[in-house]
C-alpha cells in the first residue's frame, strides 16, 4: 500500500464524507492536483524558509485511520477549564461518546463536519469553498483533498456564552503505524455574539502522527471570539495548523497559542480585518527543548480603517530547539488610522538553541501607527544575581526568571481562568526542565 | 572572633585593580559606616562580599564567622546570613514582590533548618514587616521594583532585609534618594534589626543617616583602601572638609 501523504487519495476519495457533493469533489480534486504538482512546501518558498517539513516525506502514514481503541482521555493532558464543554476528536474523528455534545450552552450549535457534509447543511459550501480559494500552500491543499471531519461551531447572533467550547484533539499511532489526519474546522461567531473556543492538542504515547488542520473562522459584526489553544502533542508528532480568520465591523478576535509538544509544530494564522473599528489580537508562548522545532507564522491584513491589531509572542528555547516567528502586518491603502503592534521575544536557555525572527510591516496607508520589535537573548545575569543574593539557589532563580518572562505573554489573556490554566502549563514545563537538568548533572 | 573580617583584599575588575589591600574588621553587635569619594570601590567591596561574578579577587580573604566566604555560592552566603541592600535595586518584570519574598524567605528558612511558611503564614509575616516601612499590599503585589520610585526601591530593599533577618547586612547607599521622612523610616527599620549578635555595614555619602543610625566606627575608603578610621565624629569632619586630603594622597 502507498503510505505517502497523497498516495491513498484515489482509493479514499469515494469513501470520504460528502463524496456526492459536486463542489466538494471539485475542491478535493483541485487540492490533490495542487499537492501532487508542487509537493510539500520547501524552504525556497518564502513562507516556509525557516521550517523544513522534509521529515514528513521520510515517514509513512497509514491512510484513513481505523477507529482507535481509546476508552478515555489521558489524565491531565488537556486544559482544565471549569464549565467548559468538551468536543473530542481522536485522530481527527469525532468521538461523541467522549464529548459533551448533549449539553451545549444556549446559543451554541456544534456538530461534526463529517455529519454535516452527509446531511443537508446548506451553507457549508459557502463556508468552505471561498476560503479555500486563498492560495495557502501545499498543506492546506492537502487538507482540501482529505478533509474528513472537524468541528462545525456556530454561535447564534447576540448570544453571550460563558461556558467555553473545548475542542480536544487526541493523536496516536494505530498498531504502531503513524497516521495522518486533516481536520477542517468551521467557526462562525454571528453578529453581536460573545464566546470562547479553546483547543487542546494532545498525544497518547510516544509514537508519530501528523495533524494537519485548517480552521476557518468568521467573527461577524460586533462579535467577540476568544480562541485559545494548547499545542501539547506527543514528542514525535507533527502539528501543522492554519487558521483563516475574517473579522467584521467592531468585532474582536482574541487568539492565544501555547506550544509545548510535538517534534515539529507550525501554527499559522491569517487574519483579515474586513470591518472598521475591529480588533485582532494574536498572542502566544512557545517552549522548546531537545530537537523540537516550533514555528509561529502570522499574517494580519488590515483592509478597513480604524482597526487595531496587536501581537505578543514570547518563547524559551532549551537544548537544540529551534524557534521561528514570522509576523507580517499588511495595512492596505484604505485602512487609515490603523494601530498595529507586534512584539516577539525569545530567551535562549542553551547555546545550541536557535531562533529565527522575521517581523515585517507592509504599509500602503499613510495615517497609521505601527510598530514591531524582536529580541533574542539570554537570562539577565543581574536579575539572576539579585535573586541569588536573597538566598534563592541558581536553578530556582533561573526557573523564576524563565516563568516570569513567559508570563508576560500569558498576561495578554483577558480571561483570568484561561491565564491560570496556561500559566500552570508553563510552570509544569519549567519544573520538568529543572528536573531533567538535575538528572543530567547528577 | 569577629563577625566579618576582611584581610588585605585585592580585587580587579576587567584587569583593573579596584580594591588594593583593604582591611576591615567588624565585631558582633557593631555598626560600621564607610564613606568615600565616587569610584573609590565601595560598591565593589559590597559586591565582592555578596559574591557577584566579574570581580577577580587576586589576593586576600573575606572571613564571615571565621569561614572564608569567597569559596561560597551567592545564595549560600545569603543563607548563611549575609545581606546586601543594593545601591541600584534590580527590576524583575513578571515576578511579584510577594512571590519573590516568599521564595527567598523559605530558601533561607530551609537553610536554617526551619520549616517553610505557607501562603497564609507568609502573608501575615510579611505584612507585619512591611507596615512600619509604609509598604502596602499594592506594592507587595507589584512586580519586583518595576516602576517603583527611587525611594520605594530603597524601602523595598529594607523590607527584604527585615524579612530575611540577616546576621550581617551591608547597605550600599540605602539613604540616597530618600526624602526626610523616608530616611527616618528606613533608619528605624535598620535599627529594629540591631542586636548583640548582628552587625551592619553602611555605605553612605551623607552624615545625616548616621544621626539616625549611630555608628560605632566610621571608615574612609579611598582608592581601594581604608585610609582612615575613627568614631562617629569622623563623619562630621568629612562633611566639613570633603575628601581632598585622601584623594590628594592617592594621587601623590
Ligand atoms: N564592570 C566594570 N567595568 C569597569 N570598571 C568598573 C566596573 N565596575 C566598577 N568599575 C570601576 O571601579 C571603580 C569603583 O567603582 P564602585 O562602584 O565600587 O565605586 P563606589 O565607591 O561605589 O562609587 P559611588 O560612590 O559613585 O557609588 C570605578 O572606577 C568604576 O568605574
Ligand atoms: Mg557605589
Amino acid at each position: 500500500m502507498d503510505f505517502s501523504l497523497a498516495g491513498p487519495f484515489d482509493e479514499a476519495a469515494p469513501r470520504l464524507p460528502g463524496a456526492d457533493l459536486a463542489w466538494l469533489d471539485a475542491l478535493r480534486s483541485q487540492g490533490i492536483e495542487a499537492f501532487r504538482a508542487n509537493g510539500l512546501p520547501n524552504r525556497k518558498v518564502e513562507a516556509w524558509r525557516y521550517t523544513s517539513v522534509s521529515a514528513l516525506e521520510k515517514q509513512s502514514f497509514a491512510p484513513l485511520a481505523e477507529p482507535v481503541p481509546l476508552d478515555a482521555l489521558p489524565e491531565g493532558a488537556a486544559l482544565a477549564i471549569d464549565g467548559a464543554r468538551r468536543i473530542v476528536f481522536v485522530n481527527g474523528r469525532l468521538r461523541a461518546d467522549l464529548s459533551d455534545l448533549g449539553d451545549l450552552p444556549e446559543g451554541v450549535e456544534a456538530s461534526s463536519l463529517a455529519e454535516a457534509l452527509g446531511g443537508k447543511d446548506g451553507d457549508l459550501e459557502e463556508l468552505i469553498a471561498p476560503a479555500s480559494k486563498e492560495r495557502d500552500g501545499a498543506l492546506a491543499a492537502l487538507n482540501d483533498a482529505f478533509m474528513e471531519d472537524g468541528l462545525v461551531l456556530r454561535i447564534a447572533a447576540g448570544a453571550s456564552v460563558d461556558a467555553p467550547i473545548h475542542l480536544i484533539s487526541v493523536g496516536m499511532p494505530v498498531e504502531g503505524q503513524a497516521v495522518a489526519f486533516h481536520p477542517r474546522n468551521l467557526v462562525v461567531a454571528a453578529k453581536g455574539s460573545r464566546a470562547t473556543l479553546i483547543e487542546s492538542h494532545i498525544g497518547v504515547g510516544e509514537g508519530s502522527y501528523f495533524s494537519n488542520s485548517v480552521t476557518d473562522i468568521r467573527v461577524e459584526k460586533g462579535a467577540t471570539l476568544t480562541h485559545a489553544k494548547l499545542q501539547d502533542e506527543g514528542p514525535k508528532a507533527f502539528h501543522v495548523a492554519l487558521g483563516r480568520v475574517r473579522i467584521g465591523d467592531e468585532a474582536v478576535y482574541d487568539n492565544f497559542v501555547l506550544h509545548r509538544g510535538a517534534e515539529l509544530a507550525r501554527n499559522e494564522v491569517h487574519a483579515r480585518i474586513d470591518g472598521t473599528g475591529a480588533e485582532c489580537r494574536l498572542n502566544g508562548a512557545y517552549l522548546g527543548a531537545n530537537r523540537q522545532h516550533i514555528d509561529n507564522t502570522t499574517v494580519i491584513e488590515h483592509k478597513a480603517p480604524g482597526s487595531r491589531s496587536s501581537e505578543v509572542f514570547k518563547g524559551a528555547l532549551d537544548g537544540r530547539a529551534r524557534g521561528v516567528f514570522q509576523g507580517r502586518i499588511v495595512v492596505h491603502r484604505d485602512a487609515q488610522q490603523t494601530d498595529g503592534h507586534q512584539l516577539n521575544k525569545t530567551l535562549l536557555l542553551d547555546r545550541n538553541a536557535e531562533m529565527d525572527a522575521k517581523p515585517e510591516l507592509v504599509i500602503y496607508a499613510d495615517d497609521v501607527k505601527c510598530s514591531h520589535g524582536a529580541t533574542i537573548g539570554e537570562l539577565d545575569e543581574t536579575a539572576l544575581f539579585y535573586l541569588r543574593t536573597r538566598g534563592i539557589d541558581e536553578a530556582a532563580a533561573r526557573d523564576i526568571l524563565v516563568s516570569a518572562f513567559l508570563n508576560e505573554a500569558v498576561e495578554e489573556l483577558r480571561d483570568p481562568a484561561l491565564a491560570d490554566a496556561f500559566r500552570a502549563r508553563i510552570e509544569g514545563w519549567v519544573d520538568a526542565r529543572h528536573k531533567s537538568e538535575g538528572e543530567r548533572a547528577g | 572572633m569577629a563577625l566579618l573580617e576582611i584581610r588585605n583584599l585585592h580585587v580587579n575588575v576587567e584587569d583593573k585593580p579596584i580594591l588594593k589591600g583593604l582591611n576591615l574588621t567588624i565585631d558582633r553587635g557593631e555598626v560600621h559606616a564607610i564613606m568615600g569619594p565616587n569610584g573609590a570601590g565601595k560598591s565593589t567591596l559590597s559586591y565582592v562580599i555578596a559574591g557577584r561574578s566579574g570581580y577577580d579577587v587576586t589576593d586576600g580573604q573575606v572571613l564571615f564567622n571565621g569561614k572564608d566566604i569567597l569559596e561560597m555560592e551567592v545564595d549560600e552566603r545569603a543563607c548563611a546570613g549575609l545581606f546586601l541592600a543594593f545601591q541600584y535595586p534590580v527590576e524583575i518584570p513578571g515576578v511579584t514582590n510577594t512571590t519573590f519574598l516568599k521564595t527567598a524567605l523559605n530558601s533561607v528558612r530551609r537553610a536554617r533548618g526551619e520549616s517553610a511558611l505557607d501562603a497564609m503564614q507568609f502573608l501575615k509575616y510579611v505584612r507585619e514587616k512591611a507596615k512600619p516601612l509604609g509598604i502596602g499590599d499594592d506594592m507587595l503585589k507589584r512586580a519586583v521594583n518595576v516602576g517603583f520610585s527611587g525611594g520605594e526601591k530603597k524601602r523595598n530593599e529594607v523590607l527584604q532585609m527585615a524579612v530575611l533577618e540577616p546576621v550581617m547586612a551591608v547597605l550600599d547607599e540605602t539613604d540616597s534618594g530618600l526624602d526626610i521622612d523616608a530616611l527616618k523610616i528606613v533608619a528605624e527599620g535598620v535599627n529594629a534589626l540591631r542586636g548583640p549578635e548582628k552587625s551592619t555595614l553602611i555605605i553612605t555619602h551623607y552624615q545625616r543617616l548616621l544621626d539616625y543610625i549611630v555608628p560605632d566606627h566610621v571608615h574612609v575608603l579611598a582608592d581601594g583602601r581604608i585610609v582612615k578610621s575613627g568614631g562617629k565624629e569622623l563623619a562630621l569632619e568629612l562633611e566639613a572638609n570633603g575628601y581632598a586630603e585622601f584623594t590628594g594622597a592617592a594621587a601623590a
